[in-house]
């Protein structure tokens, strides 16, 4: 994906160069009036909205939402969760992805359906397979119970279910690249006699760092985002188990708009950050990897 | 160059190490200190904010232990099915019988006598359905019958998901019934009742936004406390409440989960936690949120918040609410006819 916008910008040019080609001034200008009016609409004027509401109230109500000890508990258990969920998608991924594009087994064509699953199937569903496996109820939980392992309802289940919703963005930004890619350069390096983690270090990791790094960020951003599954394994106990996502809902209930637009803006913030890097590894990426168009 | 890659890795090694024994120790801590849960329905949270400070404060005084009271609120049928599912609930706070026989019957959680555990059918407090209307009374709707009328707009939450909607069918239906003695005539009447509804919300809290917020429906029936709460949140110039001739007695029942307290040892915790809701302090605070409190005291000295009002109650009037569920709520019972009438 990071080496498409190079691609674009020199097919762009190239349209644009031929008479054939190149499309009248009104139809230009109609595309980019509705690109740029549907943008400001849907996108730009909802999230000035949130930064508007959750000033509304003033400085000192904005604070005050964010150092609250609900919220608080809510912002460090989003970052737990993100950083237990996004180091493992990482390891998970890089495995799925070699696994895929560098060995020929039965059965191939499943697993890259398989890894498309949680994208697939709605949020809730997800949660809710969690709570059929391990609530009290359900097919483990009469042993977890027993040996008092809280799984759902605690913050291993809220770790389960992000993972399971966060699982493919890595893989699926690895598999192109490594596909387009395939194995020479590392049967050159074993050739020469490298071990295979040096190979993996030296050749395959370089390699696909951009694209791994961009994978990354879109997990971490879910990661943090996410409502639906999160909400069914939660069991909403204050403090305990919400993330940030539930107490902005929590708060919005409650009729504390002030405060819920506080805590929704630095989740805005954040993807706002998660953003500002992903284009700052686009660019990054961007002249290191040869065009689109070569192959 | 190697050195000092070396050095950044034993640091990072250390930190990792430092940072996974702190991980565990605050595991251990937050295991140490007791700590009791409390599943509640959807709009009890301002008042389970207050009573939680209150009781640690109470039970510090009394025992001289520090207590942690966690509180988890939603959709009062979700919240009782979440209990079956393994949320660690030492005690259940409902607006609603069913959705703790519930307990009773999956999973035994709660004891089958749970009613009789308690003061007053273990019901801490009670509230009744009324009308809210727009400030002056534009439509001059004084009793069920209006809202029955054509050209009416009543918002009412829906009775198949919320059981302040399920409140708000009742009472319509006990009052028609008590005027006639007729099912025949009850049915009709919450058959017209329903015509005059545009929105369906699924619970409380939505009815209130649809019909303050985007200013949908001559009327909104509620409970009193959600009314009052409207009142002093949104501004008495904007709206007013209106107590119908007869409404339905809306009690709400608080329960041990057994299973849950013999498994954590809290049940001498949990058992004070419920007493303290029918104690003078907590009978206070629950009349500060504009539940009617049991205790006669404390609801003299708030007379003037609740005006007496004709109730009655659903299980004298109606039957068991087993078969009160069964008839009127369940998948084409008699809700879902009159619905689909419309």
């Amino acid at each position: 994906m990071a080496t498409a916008a190079v691609g674009l910008r020199a097919g762009a040019a190239r349209f644009e160069a031929n008479t054939a080609t190149r499309d009248p001034v009104w139809v230009k200008g109609l595309v980019l009036f509705l690109g740029l009016a549907f943008f400001s609409l849907f996108l730009l004027l909802p999230l000035i909205a949130v930064f508007v509401e959750a000033f509304r109230r003033g400085w000192g109500v904005y604070i005050a939402a964010l150092v609250e000890p609900d919220a608080v508990s809510a912002i460090k258990l989003t970052l737990l969760t993100a950083a237990i969920a996004v180091p493992l998608n990482l390891v998970f991924g890089i495995a799925v992805a070699w696994a895929i594009t560098k060995f020929d087994f039965r059965g191939k064509q499943m697993l890259i359906t398989f890894i498309d699953l949680p994208f697939s199937v709605s949020p809730v569903v997800a949660g809710l397979i969690y709570v059929l496996v391990f609530g009290a109820q359900g097919w483990f939980g009469p042993w977890l119970g027993e040996h008092g392992i809280k799984v759902i309802f605690a913050v291993p289940g809220i770790v389960l279910a992000t993972v399971f919703v966060t699982f493919p963005f890595v893989a699926r930004e690895l598999i192109p690249l490594m596909q387009a890619q395939g194995r020479d350069e590392e049967e050159a390096a074993l050739v020469l006699g490298a071990s295979g983690w040096q190979m993996f270090r030296k050749v395959t990791l370089p390699n696909i760092k951009w694209a791994l790094l961009y994978g990354v960020i879109l997990c971490n951003a879910r990661a943090m985002g996410e409502f639906g599954a999160v909400s069914v394994v939660s069991g909403h106990i204050r403090g305990l188990t919400n993330t940030m996502p539930l107490h902005v809902e929590i708060l919005y209930n409650e009729y504390q708009f002030a405060a819920a637009f506080a805590v929704a803006s630095l989740l805005a913030t954040l993807a706002l950050v998660t953003l500002a890097i992903k284009t700052y590894v686009e660019w990054k990426a961007a002249p290191s990897t040869p065009p689109a168009e070569a192959p | 160059m190697q050195s000092s890659i070396a050095g950044w890795r034993r640091r990072l090694a250390y930190g990792a190490v430092t940072f996974s024994f702190l991980f565990l120790m605050s595991i251990v801590v937050l295991a140490q200190a007791t700590t009791i849960l409390n599943v509640s329905y959807d709009v009890a949270r301002e008042l389970y904010k207050d009573i939680n400070p209150a009781f640690i404060a109470d039970w510090k005084a009394k025992t001289g232990e520090t207590l942690t009271v966690n509180q988890s609120h939603g959709g009062s049928s979700k919240q009782a099915l979440s209990v079956i599912a393994g949320l660690d609930a030492d005690v259940i706070t409902m607006n609603q019988p069913p959705d703790i026989d519930i307990l009773v019957t999956r999973g035994g959680l709660v004891a089958a006598d749970w009613r009789k555990r308690f003061p007053h059918n273990a019901t801490p407090y009670t509230t009744t359905s009324v009308f809210l209307v727009r400030k002056g009374n534009p439509k001059g709707i004084k009793d069920w019958d209006d809202l029955a009328k054509p050209g009416y707009q009543v918002i009412v939450p829906n009775p198949k998901t919320s059981g302040n909607g399920r409140y708000t069918y009742l009472a319509a239906w006990g009052y028609a019934f008590d005027k006639t003695k007729s099912e025949q005539v009850a049915r009709e009447f919450v058959t017209k009742l329903f015509a005059n509804v545009p929105v369906l919300d699924g619970g409380g809290r939505g009815a209130t936004t649809t019909f303050t917020q985007r200013d949908v429906g001559d009327a909104l029936v509620t409970f009193e406390n959600e009314a009052i709460a409207i009142s002093a949140e949104l501004g008495t110039d904007k709206f007013e409440i209106v107590y119908p001739s007869i409404s339905i007695d809306a009690s709400a029942p608080v329960a041990l989960v057994e299973k849950v307290i013999a498994k954590k040892g809290t049940a001498k915790v949990a058992g004070a936690y419920l007493e303290f809701l029918f104690s003078p302090a907590g009978q206070e605070i629950i009349a500060k949120h504009a539940y009617r409190p049991r205790d006669a005291t404390v609801l003299a000295k708030f007379a003037n918040r609740f005006p007496p009002i004709k109730t009655f109650d659903v299980e004298e009037t109606l039957g068991s609410w087993a078969d009160v569920q069964k008839k009127h709520f369940a998948d084409g019972g008699i809700y879902d006819q009159i619905i689909l009438k419309k």
